[in-house]
Order: structure tokens, then sequence, then C-alpha cells
């Protein structure tokens, strides 16, 4: 069986829709993980053990175990929990979820990083406590881990298409839909894996744009 | 929690942990051999050799790692490439990863001081001579641990070759989900496997960071 | 007298728009000691790694031992003609570059051991020679983190006497030395200048110029301004530019 690529037009739709809900999958999940992070690694800072402790077990189990593997428990853990989410809710919590722990190890380190004097020098110029976190450590933070957290949502990006494997949807689950209708898997996959790479180019630019905005602050 | 299904289960999980273990060893084998080769090839002079390398790079870090395994077991046999899930698994994770480790060589190896290159270059030495016997040797020091974050990263990725039906932890995880409706138990129990690798790895590369570190 | 071992003509030296060197000629005789001085960014450092051609020349012609140093060859004969070159010219850095990996007595014997030179036994028999001759015999054992700078940059000498070189570069060897360590360094020059060595000394310790050298040349913005002995240059300097270089550096 030869190649033909003369036969993707005909699954240009689907390959679209598949294209946009990865795009919609992808933003969510990066909004929520870069939340989540934020949550985490300021609970991971709390002066209570009561309070770190959980959140630092949790992040441990996360950051050693797959994508794939949490992927299982939450969808399917939470149906036998009672919540029956359609897949495609799920796949964005354990998105979140796992890049929210990598996400709070950058921030985590970032704020403990910005140096102490700094902070004691916006407080002698008369800011308050807010004013000092936001006029002096929030901007030098942002730019200390802005490089690293855009590897991060990066990197989300092509994990995201582990959630077909719970059947979302997006752009990989699309790609196989036209397969078994096709029987072409080597065009499809070329043709997904061509898109994916598109999106990740423009997802770069998009964070070096960032990087530079951003390190104006250091 | 069930614990008396963990403990009838859990040998299987034992097993499928070799399987992921196997998978694991020979992908980052496989993965340091073409980074290796990458990385000296995208420093290269000769553009026949730097551009197929950095197209590689690109290509493979560029896209989802489960869709060049999927590419390589579905979509090989089209093109005359014939390939059973475990070599497929091993092949297509290797690949990837090796894009990755060639960044991290290259990185490690550009990272070494201009003034060592100089040096040995003004003794006579040539620019083979020199990567061998100068900058190569200080550049492994300095990717030892990088690496081994690639390579962790690798075990828990090892993971989607569940999906091409090889039959590691992730797999079977999947599968007794399905058979017990215990995802919480069956979670755990892959977990409790997937952190010993990585911990047990961990600390030997850590080990072998400390063997290489330079005596000061 | 015989031909000069260095003859440079006409040489011109860009950095993209920026012409650091603009025009040098200059003949070395076999065993002299050159001392090249002038203000921080006057082109010394270029002059000198222009000779072993660790940057490419703009114009002009460089000699060295009769042969042409900077000569339009295919890759591979360029590297090899390079390589021979080098040998034959020993170069010591401001940062030392001693190689980390290697103790000192592996970063004095690679290199010969690597070219084939010698086998295993004389490499290390020269090699012991050396550090003796440099004043560190008893460190051959010791990796460059465990010495001091002194004693790193005497190692590095020791490295490039190994090759048998006939013209050695010195390009600040002293600079990024604390004060205290500067003697013992600029004493194993002024023995090598004393064995007739042919050296290039690029310097901003003027007392060690003048006591070292046979000849020194003051450049300014990337020419040559004045040269000759250094009683005269030092003492009796004819160009303004000169003088005040002179008296801002005595004066500090
Ligand atoms: N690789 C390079 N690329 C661009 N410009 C360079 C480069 N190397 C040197 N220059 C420039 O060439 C000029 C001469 O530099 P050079 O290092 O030769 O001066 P120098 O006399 O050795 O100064 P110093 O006493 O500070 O060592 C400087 O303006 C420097 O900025
Ligand atoms: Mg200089």
């Amino acid at each position: 069986m030869g190649l033909d690529f003369s036969i993707l037009p005909a699954y240009a739709d689907i390959l679209w829709k598949g294209t946009l809900w990865t795009i919609a999958l992808t933003v969510l999940s990066m909004f929520f993980s870069l939340a989540g992070g934020v949550v985490f690694a300021v609970l991971q800072l709390n002066r209570h053990a009561i309070i770190r402790w959980p959140v630092a077990g949790f992040a441990w189990l996360f950051m050693g175990t797959p994508l794939l593997l949490q992927l299982f428990l939450i969808y399917f853990g939470l149906v036998q929990i009672g919540l029956d989410l359609n897949a495609f809710v799920a796949g964005v919590i354990a998105l979140s979820l796992h890049f929210a722990v990598y996400n709070s190890e950058i921030i985590r380190s970032a704020i403990v990083a910005v140096d102490k004097g700094q902070y004691e020098a916006a407080r002698s110029l008369g800011l308050s406590q807010f004013q000092a976190m936001r006029k002096a450590i929030v901007p030098q933070a942002v730019a200390n881990v802005t490089p690293a957290l855009g590897n991060m949502m990066i990197a989300l990006l092509k994990e995201s298409a582990l959630v077909s494997v719970i059947g979302v949807m997006e752009l990989t689950l699309s790609a196989q839909r036209a397969i078994s209708d096709s029987f072409r898997p080597f065009e499809f996959y070329i043709a997904a894996g061509a898109i994916y790479y598109v999106l990740n180019l423009g997802l770069e630019q998009a964070v070096r744009v960032a990087e530079r905005r951003s390190a104006q602050y250091r | 929690m069930d614990f008396a299904l963990i403990g009838r289960i859990w040998p299987f999980f034992a097993e499928a942990a070799w399987v992921t273990i196997e998978v694991s060893m020979l992908a980052i084998i496989l993965g340091l051999i073409l980074g290796f080769a990458a990385a000296l090839a995208s420093l290269s002079r000769n553009v026949l050799l730097r551009w197929p390398a950095r197209a590689y790079v690109s290509v493979f870090r560029g896209t989802p790692a489960l869709i060049q395994l999927f590419l390589l077991y579905f979509g090989g046999p089209q093109i005359g490439i014939h390939l059973g899930p475990f070599e497929a698994g091993v092949i297509g994770l290797g690949i990837n990863i090796g894009a990755y480790m060639c960044e991290t060589i290259r990185g490690a190896i550009l990272s070494v001081d201009k003034g060592q290159t100089e040096a040995g270059r003004c003794l006579g030495l040539g620019q083979t001579q020199v990567m061998r016997r100068v900058i190569l040797p200080q550049a492994a020091r300095m990717m030892v641990r990088p690496l081994g974050v690639n390579a962790i990263a690798l075990i828990k990725g090892s993971a989607i070759v569940s999906t091409i039906s090889v039959l590691e932890l992730s797999y079977t995880a999947h599968r007794y989900i399905s058979s017990t409706y215990k995802p919480f138990e069956m979670f755990i129990l892959a977990s409790i496997f997937y952190l010993a690798i990585v911990t047990v790895f961990s600390f030997g590369v850590k080990k072998i960071d400390e063997r290489v570190a330079l005596e000061s | 007298m015989s031909e000069p071992i260095v003859k440079i003509r006409g040489l011109k030296k860009n950095f993209g728009s920026l012409q650091v060197l603009k025009g040098i000629d200059m003949d070395i005789d076999q065993g002299q000691i050159f001392a090249l001085i002038g203000a921080s960014g006057s082109g010394k450092s270029t002059l000198l790694r222009t000779i072993n051609q660790l940057e490419e020349v703009t114009e002009g012609e460089i000699w060295f031992d009769g042969e042409l140093v900077n000569q339009k060859l295919p890759h591979r004969q360029r590297e090899a003609h390079l390589n021979r070159l080098r040998q034959n010219i020993g170069m010591v850095f401001q940062h030392f570059n001693l190689f980390p990996h290697l103790t000192a007595i592996e970063n004095v014997t690679m290199a010969p051991l690597m070219l084939g030179r010698v086998n295993k036994a004389e490499a290390i028999e020269q090699a012991k020679k050396l550090l003796d001759k440099v004043g560190l015999s008893d460190r051959g054992d010791y990796y460059p983190s465990k010495l001091s700078g002194g004693q790193k940059q005497r190692v590095a000498i020791a490295r490039s006497l190994a090759m048998n070189p006939k013209l050695m570069l010195f390009d600040e060897v002293t600079s990024a030395l604390d004060p205290e360590l500067v003697g013992e360094v600029n004493r194993v020059m002024k023995a090598l200048a004393e064995e007739d060595m042919t050296m290039i000394i690029v310097t901003h310790d003027l007392r060690f110029a003048e006591d070292v050298s046979d000849h020194v040349i003051f450049m300014a913005d990337g020419l040559v301004v004045e040269e000759g002995p250094p009683s005269l240059v030092f003492r009796a300097p004819q160009e303004d530019r000169t003088k005040s270089f002179l008296q801002q550096v005595f004066n500090d």
C-alpha cells in the first residue's frame, strides 16, 4: 500500500475541528495549570506543616508518575465517586493538575529566590506590604519564571495528545477517526504531526515574546 | 482501599514493571546514541550533517511523542516498516528522547569555555582531538544530571507505549481498572512501581554524577 | 642577518565594520624579546592572536619561520597547516585555560603524547623537567583547581614549552593574578628570555616590560605608534601619545 496524501482534503473538516479542540484544551489547561501552580506554590510556602505536607506529598506523587496514569485516575476515579464528567473536562483537570505541580516548583523557587533585600528596600521606601509585593517582588519573579513556565506550556501542548486515550475528540483522536475510515494511518499521523508542529511553532513564538516582555523587570 | 485485591494482583504489576524498565532502558540507550550523534552533527561545519541533525531535533521536539509512536507503529507498515509493539515502543521512545538528549549534550558541549578549545588548538591539536580529549571530558561531567532529567522524563513518558499494547505498568493499570472498577487502588499500585523505578534511577544518576564530578 | 622568524606586513584586521588593526609591520629576529604595550582596546591581543591564527587576517601577510601563515588553503590542508604552525608557537593566556580534568603533569604531557612526538615515559620525563623548571616539581599530581593562580600560570607555561616551540606568545599572563603572585610568573618568563627563547609579551606591567624586553612596541588604535629599545621608548619617547600613555600609567 503506497502513500497517497491526496486523500487528506476530504477529511479537512474533522482535522480542523480536532485542531480547535486541541487549542481549547491546551489554552484552558494552561490557564488552570498556572493558577494552580501559584496556589500550590503559596500553599507550599505556608508556615503550617499541616498545609505544606499534603501539598508536598501530592506534588511528589504527581511528579513521579506518568501523566497517562493520572489521566486514568481522574477519568475513571471521578466516575467512581459519582461525578460522571465528560472526557474533555476530565482531560482539562488532569492536564491542569499535572502541570500545576511542575509550575508550582518553578514558581516556588522563584519566590524564594527574589532577594529579601529587595522586599526590605521596597518597604523602607514606604510601600505597604501589598505594594512591595506588587511593585518589587512580583515583576521580578515573573521575569525569572517566564522561560521555565514557557517551556512547561510548550510541553503541555504536546502532552495534550494523551487525552485522546480517554476519548476526547481532539486532534490525535480526530486523526484516528479519519484513519479508521480511510485506513491510511501514515498520511493522517503525518498530517496531525504537521499541525502540532505548526501550533508548537506559534506557541514557541508567543513564549519568546512573553520572555522578552517580562525580561525588562529583571 | 481494597487491600485484599492489591495483595492478589500486585505480582502482575511487578511483572509489568519489568517491561517498563526494559522498554525505558533500551529507549534511553538508543536516545543517548542518537542524541550524541545528532549533537556532534549539529556542531559540525558540514551542512550535510548539521542540517539533518537540526531538522531531527526540531521535528521530534516539536510534535507529540504519541503521534510519533502511532506513525511508527500504525503507519510504518505502509512504508515497509513492520515492528512489534515492544520494538516500536523502544524505537519510538528512543528517537523521541534522542532529540531532547541532543539538545542537552549540545548545550553541555557549548558551555565548555571557549578558552579550552583555544588552548588545545594552540598546542597544535586538531579539531577532533580537542573535541575528544578536551571538550567532551568536561562536557560529560556537566551533562550527567540534565541527561538524567531527560531519562526520568522518558521513564514516565514510556507509559504511552501502553496505547500500542505493550504490556507494561500503565497498560496493566488500565486493564485492571476496566475489570475491577477500582481506579484508586490501581493508580496507587502502579505509582508505587513508577516511584520506585524513578527513585532508584535518580539515585544511580546521582552516584554517576558524583563519580565524574571534578575533583576540587 | 638571517631572515626574521616573524615578519608581518601591512596587517589589517576587521571585526565586522570595526577595524582593529590598521596596517601593522613588524620583524622579530630569533631570540628577541618583544614587549607589546598600549591602552586597553588598542589591538594588542588581536595582533598576538593573528600570529597563530586564532583570529583570521583581513589583509596583509604574516610570515613565521619562512612560511606564510595566512595562506588561503582548502579546509583540510589549512587545518593541517595550522596544526603544524601552532605546534611551533606556544601561547599563554590571561586566564590560564588549563584543562581542569587533567592533573598538572597530564596537562603538560597531553599534546606531545597525542601528537605522537614521544612515548609515555619520555613525555613524563620531559614534563617533570619542565615542571621543575617552573618551580612546581612537587605539584605534578595536582588538579588545576588545587593550584594558586600563579601556579596555574606556570603550569600553562610548562604545557606550552612541552611542544618545544620556536616562539612564545604571552597575553597579559599576570593580569588575572593577585599582586603577590606576579613575581613568580615573571621570574619564569625572565628565565626563558635568558635562554634565548623568542617571545612576544603583551603586558600592562611596564616595569617588567622594561626589565625583560629588548624591543618595545607601543600600539594605539590599531597602529604601531612608536617602537625601539626599552631604554628609548620608556626613557625618551618621541611621540606625544606615547608620552601621555606612559605618564598615565606611571602616575597610577
Ligand atoms: N571577537 C571580537 N569581535 C568583535 N570585536 C572584537 C573582538 N575581539 C576584540 N574586539 C575589539 O577589538 C578591539 C581591540 O581588542 P583587543 O582585545 O585586541 O585589545 P587589547 O589591546 O588586547 O586590549 P586589552 O588591553 O583590554 O586586552 C577592541 O575594541 C575590542 O572590543
Ligand atoms: Mg588584550
